[in-house]
């Protein structure tokens, strides 16, 4: 048979078994052990992302291949599924949906790595019963849980991310009343990621009487000659900087090296400061600054058990074992260790121990929240990630980033765990935000003892 | 600094950038010219060239090993390309073939992170990326001593090009192709040699922009991007023009410079991702097949 | 013996004259829509929500791009760009003219899209081919910057995304995914009718005209001008009311974002897999698209499951999606369309072979 009949007989039969197949997957019933917690896990392994995806869902899936390790939870063993979403927010609504059921089980947290998953997923939350776990990325009024009850942040978000940098500046500028007067640049993504902090900047702006200036750079932003030269031309104090994806990021650190400008006075966002982003750039990294909700490094005891007990029997996730430790490794780590204390609640709260929990119930469970030093010490990551406390109304982490700076192989972190100077005011940001989508979506707050 | 100074610092910078695109513009158009196919797959394949090569050498292949490696390797991607893509669509219309480039830059991109992995590398290359000092001196302008390399090495391609081009016998073999295939075979040029050494010279120049644009911003997957700079640059400069190459990638880059630094301030920046596009536009208006590009002559 | 045309007799200019000139076809048609009606009370959420709505969504927007590059033979590569028009337009629309019915600002937004279609399809009327094609990529970016840029778009909203408001019609809202489907299948079966009919009339049969060969069709007396612009009106109104189904029946939540130039080259796909210049070719082509990734990924999910590194299986699976493609292109390039003719040709003669 010719290649052409084979095909136009061969691709009918194969579509109508695709289609079957599918059918099959969607609505098949697993047999699934009623002890097994299912989780779905939306990651970005391909694609420009695809350095902080496998990083961040590396670190998650070998949490919980370790919490299988250890007993699972208090005898619950955890399975997941993965579903490719190429960091695009269509895929991400695809994927949600597909990882929504196994068998009877419904999946009872998402989360995204990024912004624009969440936003597109945010809406559905308070539907189907799942948790939005943002960790350090997403919708930023969120915090208010009386109109989010079902999104959550628990590392810190932007507005606090970029008020402690501004702390940092000061601090380093010699206090608040030296910043009159010198001029600070905001180099960032034009996109609304890169325009979060933006508010609150300005507002900082205004009241430390310095000159904010705001400068775009298109996407993918491999090219950024025009804004370094304007940056340099206005004779900028400082460069906050707002960028995604390692195109971006190490481009912005070549590039300054080329206009002389000091890495020194660079600071760089969570997503933006990586390993991934600074190795590409190589000796022209050294001296900038990050801020981390997660902190890098192997030490930490819950890293150094997974690298012996994970990667020791082989399941290891990550391909290079010697991402383990890296930021986006450990912020993964960070966020699976909250999703399980999360379930270790809400077995308690709803007198579940050693069952299978609900969406719900899941919800109650991360609501509640408490995670003080020795929690974090008895977890193993102490000193990595920030302790903090949630509640009805209150669905944010602590607030708090370590500084860090790269020195060329790696990061040294600088402080412990700094605070936003006014969280009130941040606060009051938040709510009138939250306030204004509740008013424009006919949400009615939930009332918060 | 004074503003004009400023205004020649940018222009420069502009110019420079606008060689890099040329460079990867160059890709398109020695595929275009002697295939008349517009390979989607160019920017794919800038990064799977220098994917490549940094992958060989962290094998542990030494630099001037690596890059013969790679050279063969984008020789053989560019002939399996024509064997197994082009062939079978040789008659096909102009349409489908940018498809199936597009197809291919797929499986090219796909095929890069299955081989080498997704993480991010840098690249070397012994040249700084740093002002020159005594052009720093003289007139406080900066102009990074990578990116005169870099346009040096676009111009030197560009010459050389256009040289074989005009003057060799291989060239003309290439331009009977683009011209009319049947009328080719007819006089006993060697087709299918014709197209293979076309997509290897392709390969070769997609290794040398990757390199360069890898020095400059790290090897990693955003770099199969640098194609949508580069295609202003053929509408400017014509889809079939070696040398209009050169002069449409150089405007592009200053009217892309001038323009953000100048006039984006007044919408809020970021218009670098679509002015070039307009420019390309109000250009085609004017001259509809870009500077140096062949008169397209329809007959009733 | 079934599909025959045997003793079909039309008998009066108007049974000549329709759509589905068989019995055969009629009866199809209707038993198909019948079953995509019927269709939500066996199918499960997941389907409906992250299959059949997409699909007839992006069904609709594939039938624009074709009316635009297959009827009118104008290569576009913006239609993502003109997606976007719509949502923000039906999102401005519903949000500063209260109680708006659904439909209404649904068309209305349609309107702005082919209005602003029309402002860049106007270079078509000197520059054609792969420079067209690239000259409409600069809409795309355009657009897409300038609804990213100017805050007015997006209700100043500080996370620079929209919410899509709920579907609101003769006071009902439309919240069920089985609503939502209901909605966007009556919106789809309209427009792909309409259009089914203006490719066969004389509207299209001037762009298949201009497409040949345009320098005839200027000679005979088609106005170029016109003639194109229409296209491009025409198809940016359907892109843009697929845009606007897109963030308010399937996404939810949009930023200017999602509708970058991968979205434009996957209509791209769906037009060209599907077949070019044929109103099936845009659903099947859809189909296509929509679900080889889901395909490939639950295949290696379930075959390699944990074996294999995830980052593997999906570098894969984008290698095998763009081989699929290249393998249509070379053995299909009329598209699935083509091979459903032929099926259909087949069904004409059997039970004979020939």
């Amino acid at each position: 048979m010719s290649t052409d009949k084979i095909f136009r007989r061969v691709v009918p039969a194969i579509s109508a078994a695709a289609f079957i197949a599918i059918a099959a997957a969607s609505t098949a019933a697993t047999a699934q052990e009623a002890q097994e917690q299912y989780f779905g896990i939306p990651s970005s392994r391909v694609g420009p992302y695809s350095a902080m995806g496998t990083g961040y869902y590396g670190g998650i899936i070998d949490y919980l291949n370790y919490v299988n390790m250890k007993g699972g939870v208090n005898g619950v063993k955890l399975t997941y599924d993965e579903c490719e979403t190429e960091y695009n927010a269509a895929r991400t609504v695809e994927c949600y949906q597909r990882l929504l059921n196994k068998g009877d089980q419904k999946m009872v947290v998402f989360d995204t790595l990024g912004t624009p998953g969440a936003y597109a997923v945010i809406g559905r939350m308070a539907q189907d019963h799942v948790v939005l776990a943002q960790y350090g990325y997403g919708r930023t009024d969120a915090a208010d849980g009386r109109v989010w009850p079902w999104v959550f942040n628990a590392a810190g978000h932007y507005w606090g991310q970029i008020a402690v940098k501004m702390n940092f500046i000061a601090q380093k500028e010699g206090g608040v009343d030296k910043m009159k007067g010198k001029t600070v640049v905001h180099l960032h993504i034009d996109t609304a990621y890169g325009r979060e902090p933006l508010p609150a900047m300005r507002q900082i702006a205004k009241e430390w009487d310095f000159k904010l200036i705001e400068i775009a750079i298109p996407p993918p932003g491999l090219e950024q000659q025009s804004q370094w030269l304007q940056i340099r031309r206005e004779k900028a104090d400082w460069v906050t900087f707002w960028g995604a994806g390692s195109g971006m990021n190490s481009t912005a650190i070549t590039t300054a090296a080329r206009v002389g400008f000091p890495r020194e006075k660079m600071i760089y966002v969570t997503f933006g400061g990586a390993e991934e982003d600074m190795i590409p750039a190589g000796d022209a990294a050294k001296g900038t600054f990050v801020a981390a909700n997660a902190a890098p490094g192997r030490d930490y005891p819950l890293i150094a058990d997974i690298l012996k007990v994970v990667y020791g029997a082989g399941k290891g996730n990550m391909q290079n074992p010697d991402r383990v430790g890296t930021v986006y490794y450990n912020r993964g780590v960070g966020a699976a260790a909250m999703w399980i204390e999360a379930l270790k609640n809400a077995q308690r709260i709803h007198n579940k121990v050693g069952k299978t929990v609900n969406g719900d119930e899941f919800r109650d469970g991360y609501e509640a929240l408490d995670i003080t030093d020795d929690k974090l010490k008895e977890i193993g990551i102490l000193g990595m990630s920030a302790p903090f406390k949630m509640s009805c109304a209150k669905h944010d982490g602590s607030e708090r980033f370590k500084m860090m700076q790269w020195d060329g192989k790696k990061f040294q972190i600088l402080t412990d765990w700094v605070a936003a100077p006014d969280p009130a005011f941040i606060r009051k940001l938040i709510e009138e935000s939250a306030a204004k989508y509740a008013a424009e979506n006919n949400i009615t707050p939930r009332t918060c003892s | 600094m004074p503003d004009f100074w400023f205004f020649l610092e940018v222009l420069v910078g502009g110019l420079l950038s606008g060689t890099m695109y040329a460079l990867v513009a160059l890709g398109f158009v020695l595929i275009y010219k002697a295939s008349s196919v517009f390979n989607f797959a160019q920017g794919a394949m800038v990064f799977f060239a220098v994917l490549s090569f940094v992958g060989f050498m962290e094998l542990g292949l030494p630099f001037w090993a690596a890059l013969p490696v790679t050279v063969g390797l984008m020789i053989l991607v560019g002939m399996g390309t024509e064997r197994f893509v082009l062939r079978p669509l040789v008659n096909q219309s102009e349409d489908t073939l940018l498809m199936a480039t597009i197809g291919l830059a797929f499986v090219i991109e796909g095929v890069a992170q299955l081989f080498w992995g997704v993480d991010v590398r840098r690249l070397d290359l012994g040249i700084r990326d740093e002002p020159i000092n005594w052009v720093m001196d003289k007139t406080g302008m900066l102009v990074s001593q990578l990116d005169v390399t870099a346009a040096l090495v676009a111009g030197l391609m560009v010459a050389a090009l256009a040289l074989l081009f005009s003057h060799t016998k291989v060239g003309r073999g290439l331009r009977a192709v683009a011209d009319d295939h049947a009328a080719a075979l007819s006089i006993g040029i060697p087709l299918k040699h014709i197209w293979m050494l076309v997509w290897a010279t392709a390969g070769v120049v997609a290794l040398v922009a990757g390199m360069l644009w890898g020095a400059r911003s790290g090897v990693q997957f955003a770099l199969v991007w640098v194609a949508l700079k580069a295609l202003p640059v053929l509408i400017i400069g014509g889809f079939t023009s070696v040398p209009g190459v050169i002069l449409a990638g150089l405007i592009v880059g200053a009217s892309e410079k001038i323009g953000e630094v100048f006039i984006g301030p007044y919408f809020g920046g970021g218009i670098e991702g679509w002015a070039p596009y307009m420019l390309a536009v109000l250009f085609l208006l004017i001259r509809p097949e870009g500077l140096f590009g062949e008169k397209i002559i329809r007959r009733v | 013996m079934l599909y025959r045309e045997a003793g079909q007799f039309r008998t009066s200019y108007a049974q000549d004259s329709q759509i589905f000139p068989l019995r055969q076809d009629r009866i199809g048609i209707a038993i198909l829509l019948i079953a995509a009606v019927m269709l939500p009370f066996v199918a499960n959420s997941y389907w409906l929500s992250a299959i059949l709505i997409p699909w007839l969504v992006l069904s609709l927007v594939a039938l624009g791009q074709n009316i635009l590059m297959g009827y009118a033979g104008q290569l576009s590569l913006g239609s993502a760009g003109f997606m976007a028009v719509g949502a923000f337009a039906c999102y401005n629309l519903i949000l500063r003219i209260d109680g708006i019915p659904f439909v209404v600002a649904v068309a209305l937004s349609g309107v702005c899209a082919a209005l602003v279609g029309i402002v860049f399809g106007l270079p078509s009327l000197r520059i054609r081919g792969l420079y067209l094609a690239v000259a409409t990529l600069a809409s795309q970016f355009f657009i897409v910057w300038a609804l990213d840029k100017f805050g007015w778009f997006k209700n100043y909203d500080p996370a620079g995304v929209i919410t899509a408001q709920p579907i609101v019609m003769f006071g009902h809202n439309f919240a069920t995914p089985r609503e939502k489907y209901w909605v966007v299948l009556a919106i789809v079966a309209v427009l792909a009718l309409l259009a089914k009919n203006m490719a066969r009339g004389s509207v299209g049969r001037g762009w298949m005209a201009v497409r040949d060969m345009d320098v005839a069709a200027e000679v005979m007396g088609f106005s170029l001008l016109r003639t194109k612009l229409q296209a491009f009106a025409i198809s940016s109104f359907y892109c843009g009311v697929g845009g606007a189904l897109f963030a308010f029946a399937y996404l939810q939540t949009v930023e200017p974002s999602a509708f970058g130039i991968d979205l434009s080259f996957r209509i791209l796909f769906m037009v060209i897999i599907g077949g070019l210049g044929t109103i099936m070719g845009s659903f099947l082509g859809a189909g296509f698209i929509l679900l080889m990734p889901i395909f490939l990924n639950i295949f290696f999910h379930t075959v390699f499951g944990k074996a294999v590194d995830a980052t593997i299986t999906s570098a894969l699976e984008q290698v095998i999606f763009g081989v699929m493609i290249i393998m249509f292109l070379i053995f299909e390039p009329l598209g699935l369309a083509r091979l459903w003719q032929l099926t259909k040709e087949r069904l004409r003669l059997w039970p004979f072979k020939h």
